[in-house]
């Protein structure tokens, strides 16, 4: 037979590897990625007639077991109903073994890729991630993968937190949705397999304990950390990872902002992410930031610049008045 | 479950065998596999004309067989493809440099090989032309090769699946597959409502048949991939970078 062409070739390779859709309502339209979990197709309902995003889950090898317990956690995830967290429309498992999330398809870009929003843009863009990931750690489960990779701005300034796939069901240390037994991923997370030793997470964005590989020591505060490495990298760069202090690149009480989120200690960080996003918000406010001791002259700095206004209009009045009696009051 | 296909013996130990009719059928199998990412790389990287490429790609597998040059291959130091590679550019080099005592054709023969077809897919290969072959570079001499080893190996699983759904009576199968995987027309690709009506068939059926194509396919892909790797780890590293997955890491 003739030789395939590369279009050809490049079909067959993906559906090679492609999941096996028969008995579901979705038909795969084409690839949109991989990740540590798995492949996220662009997929048809054909049902209700749209698209999705069909997330295929690879299993690995001799853990009969964890398929069930996927869709158990899977469904914990889909109850998670948020403006800030993507939807879980449906879960199930395909005839050829594999467990497949269908999720709402979110039109936008990486936080990583966005670079012309200003620094109040963008700090809003981590309060918003706080609140999703608050409203998570409510209901009992930790990302365990922040990142900016994992946050999507939609075109109109929406927010949506992504891959859940390496959550942790709080109360129960073993269960994750972490069970990707594939090292190399796309996206530079280290690859997981449920357990204690292993390592679950994305280096730069990982809590110190997490990256001890107990998943005993990973709570909300490993979520903190990582919201902190955001907002370190939306200020100006990658300090920790470049050995550079980040109060070069940013203002100060910003940078205590980050530190503290950053700390390796977990009882030297935020207590939990709402806190984080009060100081964040108490900053692009203008206001006083808890992880931040300020002087006198910083804090008269900063009174002048949060009631600017006002200020100069009493300081224009009284040029006036001035003036005034200057000109008439001889 | 995640067991790896054992249906084909390996070829490239087969190649080492000291039985003569072993060492026959595994090289057949080998020069099936491997003869159109040769011809095609001698022709574009060490740009020789099309019966120079041919008799050279005939020689280097004659060569090959006498001397049992590829049983030599070590696992620990490279993949056999690499091996076979480095292996062509050696030979390729000392042809050209003993131009005047060159022996052509050797007295192997082997499958028969259609020149005429693989020249006629080189015509559509962007690096085909001289200005890209000269600005090719080690990275890209490599990529070359695995590429069009990967569409033999691809082709190759392609025909046999075509051959086995005509044998099993599942022409319609192989048609929703053809159609859907491997027209390569600059149409739009076809929903599955098309196909099932353009094939009278429910929607279902579509999805069935394609994932039974699919399923198919991979495994024969699989097959072939391990029958060409020498050990394991090399049929895993294959698989994982040929499919995007660990080839244990579905079940059967």
């Amino acid at each position: 037979m003739n030789a395939l062409s590369d279009t050809a070739l490049r079909r067959l390779r993906d559906a090679a590897d492609g999941p096996d859709l028969s008995g579901t309502k979705y038909e795969i339209v084409d690839r949109i990625g991989q990740g540590g979990m798995g492949t996220v197709f662009r997929a048809r309902d054909r049902e209700l007639g749209r698209d999705i995003a069909l997330k295929v889950v690879r299993l690995p090898e001799g853990a009969p077991d964890i398929a069930g317990r996927m869709m158990r956690e899977a469904r914990t995830l889909a109850r998670l109903e948020h403006p800030g967290i993507v939807p879980v429309h449906d879960v199930g498992t395909l005839v050829d073994g594999r467990v497949f999330y269908a999720m709402k398809l979110v039109r936008g870009a990486p936080l990583h890729e966005l670079s012309t929003t200003g620094l109040a843009e963008r700090l809003r863009i981590v309060e918003r991630v706080c609140e999703a990931v608050a409203f998570a750690h409510a209901h009992g489960v930790i990302h365990r993968d922040l990142k900016p990779q994992n946050v999507m701005v939609g075109p109109f300034g929406e927010v949506l937190v992504m891959d859940w796939g390496l959550a942790k069901i709080v109360g129960d240390a073993t269960l994750s949705l972490g069970v990707d037994a594939v090292p190399g991923t796309t996206d530079g997370t280290v690859e997981p397999a449920t357990g204690h030793g292993v390592v679950l997470g994305t280096p730069g964005y990982m809590a110190p304990e997490q990256a001890a590989g107990d998943p005993l020591l990973v709570d909300a505060r490993a979520d903190v950390y990582a919201i902190g490495a955001i907002l370190r990298d939306l200020c100006g760069g990658n300090p920790v990872a470049e050995g550079r202090d980040a109060s070069e690149e940013v203002p100060r009480p910003l940078a205590a902002i980050i530190r503290r989120a950053m700390a390796p200690e977990p009882r030297e960080r935020y207590p939990d992410v709402t806190a984080l996003a009060r100081d964040v918000a108490a900053f692009r406010a203008g206001d006083r930031v808890s992880a931040y001791a300020e002087n006198v002259l910083e804090r008269a700095r900063r009174l002048a610049i949060r009631h600017s206004t006002p200020i100069l209009l009493v300081l224009a009045y009284l040029l006036m008045r001035l003036t005034f009696l200057a000109v008439f009051g001889r | 479950m995640g067991s790896f296909p054992a249906t084909r013996h390996s070829v490239v130990a087969g190649i080492a065998s000291h039985d003569v009719h072993t060492r026959r059928v595994a090289f057949d199998a080998l020069v099936s596999a491997y003869w159109r990412p040769v011809y095609k790389y001698v022709r574009i990287k060490w740009r020789r004309d099309r019966e120079d490429a041919a008799d050279l790609t005939q020689e280097f597998f004659a060569r090959a067989f006498e001397k049992g040059s590829l049983g030599r291959f070590e696992p620990t130091r490279a993949r056999f493809r690499t091996f076979l590679r480095v292996c062509l550019d050696g030979f390729v080099a000392n042809e050209i440099k003993a131009r005047g005592r060159l022996k052509r054709g050797g007295e192997a023969s082997f499958v028969p090989l259609d020149f005429a077809a693989a020249e006629h897919e080189l015509s559509t290969h962007p690096a085909a032309n001289g200005t890209a072959a000269a600005g090719l570079v080690d990275t890209d001499e490599d990529d070359l090769f695995r590429q069009e080893w990967v569409r033999g190996l691809f082709s190759d699983a392609v025909a046999a699946l075509r051959a086995s759904c005509e044998a099993a009576g599942k022409t319609t199968q192989f048609a929703v597959f053809q159609r859907y995987d491997l027209d390569d027309s600059p149409d739009v690709r076809p929903t599955y409502a098309q196909l099932a009506s353009e094939l009278a068939i429910p929607v279902t059926q579509v999805t069935n048949y394609l994932a039974f194509a699919r399923r198919e396919l991979r495994r024969l892909v699989l097959e072939r991939l391990r029958s060409l790797c020498a050990t394991d780890e090399e049929f895993r590293l294959e698989a994982r970078e040929l499919l995007g997955a660990d080839p244990t890491s579905r079940p059967a």
